[in-house]
């Protein structure tokens, strides 16, 4: 068997496809940060607790209406994305005006009573949410055993963050967000109603984070503080990859998930932190991040 | 003003008691209310500590009890402050619950300086009955050494004898494991390998392949909480435990695997003193507890605060007043054999460690379980004198010789 | 669109400039203070004000950064947190007296500071929070990896020691006159910044930068100054709480604890002299008469948050002063 610093060449395979895997939330969640941020010029802080509201959603349409796996991957997202549209017409408009910082402290805000209101409603322990029927069991690949579900999350995302892509970059519509993005009062000059595109883009990012808490929800633990840490990591993602294009945070979020996966053979105390590092390094080389425009 | 009131009512309590022949003491129930134990502590706990305190008074209705509690929030400067208030202030004659280690030391400490008494039966740590043992420390439930003896004998003795870990990268997951193999290679088993994993670690994939790869009979979980939960979850996805590899949990609870349901967490291997379902007393109880909080059954931890309340109850009552000194409580509880419909009978050690057996538990599978509640099937009863740590080795400066 | 962080100034300091009347003004709140200072023990608990003292404290730091910097940091908690680690383990394993535990950790503080400013300063805005976020995260794993810290157990049992060897500090009546001597130090020096020619600067980078830069002021250096004497500052806190609690933990060192002292100053008013110290009693008020009410205290925090953010921008000292027109 060849092996690579001691590692079999087969078994790293095996941890480079997880790490695409964990890949995949990176990319969907500073996808939707991206996005958001790209037209409201917000940080949005709350992105980690709807995440897991996203996840929460699925187990709530199973347990009280028993709507399985598929129509939670539809419905949740939805369900977050009307939470989210609710949230922006109501408080995170008023401070379009302000300094960007508001719209941090305020989401930051925002994540904590999320937060809290699940922790008080259904405890710190987690609940159980099983992998569909479909996708349950695995293929045994000749180098690893990969669960259909993973390969699944893979899949997804890749669609996912893919049709994004192609939707801003190809459409109309796409078009009309990205001039709003780039001037928003000439825009409405021309008749665009911009502020309604701020909602549906701040509906649409945080639907992002919903569905990859669908996704998250069958193999990690729904539990109310999944959203907590992750966040922290992908705004590290952002920093790495610059705000300013679509496709560049995508591609970053999937290219970090592989260097996590490979920290996590060689050296996997620094796997919590490896991120960070990267993160301090591009900075020190290339302050505007991979993708970034520098302002 | 009310708080005044109370200590004034407690002082009055102090100076006339004994021409009354009452005893008026005040319990603080600290725990966490709110953060990642909350379901193994919380108002659970509160619930046990005023069931102890209903039942303690058919016995003896010479004593006045009176319940306070409050949320630490997991946090070492807030338990020791709301501590330091309790002891100053309010009145407070001794702590129960305790939960998270961090927590815990620091309340020790206070407990220790205001000569108080705590009865700590949610830490893991064995410090507690070790180097920073102090007079004034019960600690009841189970430390993790404990935990490690257990399950690490236990599993080798069943033919488990190679074990792969998975530690949390930090002292609690580095002590767990340290102590686990020490065990396993007493008992004659081989430690093949381990991995630090990262805490808090979401997605344990990578990790459990590692140990699928190694080839190790026993997959050790040298972590807690959402770790461990986590770990268990993706162990089944990748098809470890139907692959012949069993999951040993170090530090697992019976509300954490009733989280994560039996179809997931079937064929786990773990350690508890306490289980609601092990007797008829402990039925009883937990019946009467499920009562008031929603039909959830009583974890270790609020076994614990139950059985500590009782017993502390019983040493007021033989003392009377002098029970204000902590020292003194604590002496007499070291002194008379403890005895409850919970943990049975047992003995608290000169370290203040409280013995009594434990149970080696296997997870049923979802076929063998009759509801949500309906978790282990037991496997081994593990004595007491051979779980918990010799009292020579545990550094106690209390221990002479 | 402009990409400096520069919040809504303070309303009041930046319509005109500073007057005599002012002067006269902050010092009769400084000697309010200090009779405040003197008198409190009597009434409060001395641990709870120990708390709050330390707590203001940092406030007052993070607002140097935040108020006078114009700089949105979220991960003071690192500087806050190492340095306590840092104070605890050498009075308890190196067995240094108090004062020079909390010296040690104040040091550290500020060596952190240096470093972490240098690589945070490279961005502006939401970047720049993001990043400070970013790198404390990295200090929180360090603190729970690594061996000295005792991970999730924390560094406990830290003796409080005698002062300079000779003034024992186990009584807690004596501990708070030495923590409120370092409170009232440590904000009479920040008084001294803000008002000095450097914080001037500072000022006119928070509302221009582009223009401060145009004048030939080396904005970056002032940036890293304030960087790191507000986290030698957050250090200070830090050290000391460690001393009073007598153990240092991850608490300190966590996202949530930057969440914190963000919250304090906010609801204080930031870039108001005096408002962090009203921010860090509310807060430390409310977390200590909230605790029994449990997980509904992150909810509450979260919706003072958002109220503050919504509608009360100025804190409740900004609205203060710009009821008396006066800054405050």
């Amino acid at each position: 068997m060849t092996t690579i610093f001691g590692v079999p060449t087969q078994a790293l395979f095996g941890q480079l496809l997880l790490g695409l895997i964990n890949g995949s939330f990176y990319a969907i969640l500073s996808l939707g940060l991206a996005i958001i941020f790209g037209l409201l010029n917000i940080i949005n802080f709350a992105h980690g607790a709807l995440y897991m509201m996203g996840a929460f959603v699925a187990w709530m349409l199973l347990t009280y209406l028993g709507l399985g796996y598929w129509w939670a991957l539809g419905l949740a997202p939805l369900v977050v994305g009307v939470f989210g549209i609710l949230l922006e017409r109501l408080l995170i408009a008023r401070l379009y005006k302000l300094d960007h910082l508001y719209g941090l402290l305020l989401t930051f805000g925002l994540a904590l009573i999320i937060q809290g209101l699940f922790r008080n409603q259904y405890g710190v322990s987690g609940l159980p949410y099983a992998i569909p029927a479909e996708l349950s069991g695995g293929q045994r690949l000749p180098f690893m055993f990969l669960p259909n579900y993973r390969a699944w999350v893979v899949v997804a995302s890749l669609t996912v963050c893919l049709a994004t892509w192609l939707v801003i970059e190809k459409t109309k519509l796409g078009a009309y967000l990205r001039a709003a993005t780039e001037n928003p009062t000439l825009v409405q000059a021309f008749g665009v109603n911009v502020p309604l595109f701020l909602t549906l883009t701040y509906g649409f990012g945080v639907a992002l984070a919903g569905f990859a808490g669908v996704l998250a929800a069958p193999i990690y633990s729904v539990n109310p503080n999944m959203g907590a840490d992750i966040i922290i990591v992908v705004f590290a993602v952002v920093v790495i990859g610059g705000m300013g294009s679509i496709l560049g945070s995508v591609i970053t979020g999937f290219g970090l998930g592989l260097v996590e996966g490979l920290t996590k053979v060689f050296y996997p105390e620094a796997s919590a932190t490896v991120i960070f590092v990267i993160m301090v390094l591009v900075l020190l080389v290339k302050p505007a991040g991979l993708f970034g425009r520098t302002a | 003003m009310l708080r005044s009131v109370l200590l004034a009512s407690a002082l009055g309590a102090l100076t006339m008691g004994g021409a009354l022949a009452q005893t008026a003491v005040k319990i603080g129930v600290l725990g966490d209310r709110s953060g990642v134990y909350s379901d193994i502590s919380g108002e659970g706990s509160v619930v046990a500590a005023r069931l102890a305190v209903e039942d303690f008074a058919k016995i003896d209705p010479s004593v006045k009890v009176e319940v306070v509690s409050a949320d630490h929030q997991n946090k070492p400067d807030i338990g020791a402050a709301i501590a330091r208030q309790w002891y100053d202030r309010d009145g407070v004659d001794a702590i129960m619950d305790g939960v998270t280690s961090s927590v815990a030391l620091a309340i020790n400490q206070v407990t220790r300086e205001k000569n108080k008494v705590l009865i700590d039966s949610g830490a893991g740590t064995a410090d507690l009955t070790g180097p920073q043992c102090t007079p004034n420390t019960v600690h009841w439930v189970y430390d993790t050494v404990a935990l490690a003896n257990g399950t690490g004998s236990a599993m080798v003795k069943r033919g488990g004898d190679t074990w792969f870990f998975l530690t949390a990268d930090y002292v609690f997951g580095q002590t767990l494991q340290r102590d686990t193999a020490a065990v396993v290679t007493k008992n004659g088993g081989k430690v093949v390998g381990s991995v630090k994993t990262p805490f808090p670690t979401a997605d344990f994939s990578s990790f459990l392949l590692q140990a699928q790869g190694s080839g190790a009979k026993v997959i050790g979980l040298a972590n807690a909480g959402g770790d461990t939960i986590n770990a268990i979850k993706q162990a089944g996805e990748f098809g470890i435990t139907g692959g012949g590899q069993a999951l040993a949990g170090l530090l697992v609870f019976s509300s954490e695997v009733h989280a994560l349901g039996t179809k997931v967490a079937q064929g786990l291997v773990l350690t508890e003193p306490f289980y609601w379902d092990l007797n008829d007393g402990t039925r009883a109880f937990s019946e009467r507890f499920s009562k008031q909080m929603n039909g959830r059954k009583p974890t270790a931890n609020h076994a614990g605060v139950y059985a500590g309340t009782i017993h502390y109850l019983k040493a007021v009552a033989a003392l009377k007043n002098e029970a204000k000194d902590g020292a003194k409580a604590v002496a007499k509880m070291k002194e008379i054999p403890t005895d409850d419909p919970l943990f049975g009978k047992g003995t608290i050690r000169a370290d203040g460690r409280k013995i009594h057996d434990m149970y080696l538990f296997e997870v049923k599978k979802p076929a063998e379980s009759k509801d949500a509640w309906d978790l282990y099937k037991t496997l081994a009863t593990i004595p007491g004198n051979e779980v918990f740590r010799p009292l020579g080795e545990g550094g106690c400066p209390l221990v002479k010789g | 669109m402009a990409d400096t962080a520069a919040l809504d100034p303070a309303p009041i300091a930046a319509a005109r400039p500073e007057s005599r009347d002012d002067r006269a003004l902050h010092r009769r709140v400084f000697l309010g203070i200090a009779l405040a200072l003197a008198l409190a023990p009597l009434v409060l608990y001395p641990v709870f004000l120990m708390k709050v003292l330390c707590f203001a404290l940092f406030a007052l730091a993070f607002n140097l950064l935040l108020g006078y910097g114009g700089l949105l940091s979220f991960g003071h908690a690192a500087y806050f947190g190492m340095a306590s680690y840092v104070s605890a383990y050498a009075a308890k394993t190196w067995g240094l007296t108090p004062e020079l535990a909390i010296l040690a950790g104040t040091l550290v503080a500020g060596l952190l500071g240096l470093v972490f400013g240098a690589l945070a300063i490279r961005r502006q805005g939401i970047y720049f929070s993001m990043i400070t976020l970013a790198l404390a995260q990295m200090a929180f794993f360090f603190s729970l990896q690594a061996p000295f810290t005792g991970g999730e157990d924390g560094i406990q049992a830290v003796p409080r020691g005698n002062l300079f060897g000779l003034v024992g500090l186990a009584d807690d009546r004596v501990l708070y006159a030495v923590v409120a001597l370092i409170f009232f130090g440590g904000m009479l020096l920040i008084y001294r910044i803000i008002h000095s020619p450097f914080g001037q600067v500072l000022k006119a980078i928070r509302d221009n930068e582009p223009r401060a830069i145009s004048l030939g002021y080396r904005v970056n250096r002032y940036k890293l100054a304030v960087f790191v004497l507000s986290a030698t500052l957050a250090g200070l806190a830090g050290a000391t709480k460690a001393i009073v609690f007598q153990l240092a933990s991850l608490t300190d060192v966590h996202w949530s604890m930057s969440g914190e002292v963000v919250l304090m100053t906010l609801v204080g008013g930031m870039g108001t002299v005096f408002g962090p110290i009203v921010g860090a009693l509310v807060i430390v008020t409310m977390e200590t008469y909230l605790a029994q009410f449990g997980a509904w205290v992150t909810v509450i925090q979260g919706a003072v948050f958002v109220l503050c953010v919504l509608l009360f921008r100025e804190g409740i000292l900004g609205l203060l002063a710009r009821r008396l027109g006066r800054p405050l």
